[in-house]
């Protein structure tokens, strides 16, 4: 078991969502950085889809009752363990009553947490991702009680550490592809919209990206057509709309981009405020 | 009858078809129809097909390289795929309370269309409606068919808490809440069944293209419905209709 000391800002068990109940309305979820997450899995040798745990911004605290390994990767949140500091991107060999917590964030906007074999918490649909009204909790709480797989001695850890590519979480660029309804706007429109910068606003989450810049268009609302993440839809009113992992799976508004996958996991490590443009490809 | 298809990448690993820009039932066969179609052919590494009025979303699970072979074999499918005019279907009837401790909107809508309220409740629960899609919320059916009397634009401010169950229009649309949500829609009844459960393999009871027909029930078999549906006793009625 690892039991949730203290919450942070917001933390919740992901892995790669739920594939397949999109036409029951279902969200996909899953971890919103498919690169950092895979990576905190790979170090300690897991199954890259386990799951893991998502931080927001501000880490949360964690008690280990079991020996397990760690790695931490994502957001840099100057991670310790019982207080000492310890490296992301390492895998890290820990035992029965250790606590791990976190510190100030340097970069990024999510931190992922892996354990040997994954957290172990309910699975539903085929995900353990939480989601509001399909899982019984949509995010970790102080005192959860989260059940890992148990090892009966020290795992021990290789010490060794990756190298990551900062550019991740430094770029403004943000790789897309044209969206269904983008030819519909204006040539003038569709420049300025690939060479604008855009800030991110602080109402973002989860389920959509949004910006504090509002785009003037005049695009009319679509038939009610499909979305996946990582769609950049535009309101009447100008409000870009990045979808995320947590979106719905239909939408009326014109969808004038479609992030790439490297593209949808670097802007999930945005933060508010962090700026942005968009980059067509093809 | 073949309808002009478009075919463009969405992302990596999906292509979106899209049918002309209209909603009837006549193109829902057919999106429905290609999409089953689809689904039997064995499509090397397909994941997943979503659809929605006009629209398939057709989901890989590799990255797609050659969009134009892709499109080749897709058009080549729709071409192939066999024609059905009317296809069978089912036809769920759905209990719905529309006494004003639920409508809690129908004051209001009967005074703006001057409609009495069991006028509006006798309009609403004769018509015939279809299912397009799932979309918005898990288990949210996307029904069309609403008469024209009730067109009803959505709330300017929406509520930020609509109840479970709550069965409302908003447009030229109506629905049932399949959830305690957030939502704009003017609120008429309320029905007790379940539309999304959770722990079932297939968790919604109905599929794109099924009929619902609502029929008025009293509050005290709202309640009646509530407990049997917690006692795992309640089916909803259905019957299967040939096209």
């Amino acid at each position: 078991m690892v039991e949730v000391l203290k919450a942070g800002l917001f933390d919740t068990i992901q892995d790669f969502g739920r594939i397949g109940f999109q036409e029951f309305g279902v969200p996909f979820s899953g971890v919103m950085d498919e690169n950092s997450a895979s990576l905190a899995n790979s170090i300690i040798g897991n199954d890259q889809n386990a799951a893991v745990i998502e931080c927001t911004v501000i880490g949360l605290q964690l008690k280990f009752h079991a020996h397990t390994l760690i790695c931490i990767t994502g957001a840099q949140m100057n991670p310790n363990l019982n207080g000492l500091p310890i490296k992301n991107n390492t895998a890290i060999s820990v035992r029965p009553n250790d606590i791990l917590g976190f510190g100030r964030l340097e970069y990024g906007c999510r931190s992922y947490i892996s354990v040997s074999n994954g957290f172990l918490t309910e699975e539903i649909m085929a995900s353990r991702s939480m989601y509001q009204g399909i899982t019984s909790r949509f995010k970790l709480q102080k005192g959860d009680l989260l059940p890992i797989s148990k090892e009966e001695k020290d795992k021990t850890a290789t010490f060794s550490s990756i190298k990551i590519n900062k550019n991740h979480f430094q770029s403004q660029d943000i790789e897309v592809f044209k969206g269904p309804e983008f030819d519909k706007l204006n040539l003038k429109q569709q420049k300025l919209l690939c060479e604008q910068q855009f800030t991110i606003s602080k109402d973002s989450n989860r389920m959509a990206y949004l910006f504090d810049e509002c785009f003037d268009n005049a695009l009319h609302p679509i038939i009610t057509s499909l979305v996946l993440p990582g769609t950049v839809q535009l309101t009447p009113s100008g409000q870009l709309i990045v979808l995320m992992r947590d979106c719905q799976t239909t939408g009326g508004y014109p969808r004038v981009f479609q992030l790439t996958e490297k593209a949808m996991n670097m802007m999930s490590q945005k933060f508010f405020g962090g700026k942005v443009r968009f980059k067509c490809i093809k | 009858m073949d309808f002009e298809l478009t075919y463009r990448q969405f992302s990596e690993r999906s292509i979106l078809v899209e049918w002309p820009s209209e909603i009837t039932e006549n193109m829902l066969h057919d999106v429905l129809n290609f999409k089953n179609h689809l689904l039997n052919s064995n499509i090397k590494s397909l994941v997943q097909i979503n659809n929605a009025y006009n629209s398939l979303l057709i989901i890989y699970d590799i990255t797609i390289d050659k969009l134009n072979n892709e499109v080749y074999a897709l058009n080549a499918l729709y071409s192939s795929r066999a024609s059905i005019l009317k296809p069978a279907f089912k036809l769920w009837k759905i209990p719905v309370c529309y006494d004003d401790e639920f409508a809690l909107d129908l004051i209001e809508i009967s005074e703006e269309k001057r409609l009495s309220k069991s006028k509006i409740i006798k309009l609403h629960y004769e018509a015939i409606y279809t299912v397009f899609f799932i979309g918005f919320l898990p288990g949210f059916l996307y029904l069309g068919g609403l008469n024209k009397q009730l067109y009803f634009p959505r709330k300017k401010s929406p509520r930020q808490r609509i109840k479970k169950g709550a069965v409302a229009i908003g447009g030229e649309q109506t629905g049932i809440y399949p959830n305690v949500s957030p939502g704009g829609w003017s609120i008429i009844g309320n029905s007790p069944v379940e539309l999304f459960k959770l722990n079932d393999d297939i968790p919604c009871f109905a599929n794109a293209g099924d009929k619902i027909q609502f029929f008025p029930i009293s509050n005290a078999e709202h309640s009646a419905i509530l407990s049997q549906i917690a006692s795992g006793a309640y089916q909803i009625e259905s019957e299967v209709i040939d096209g």
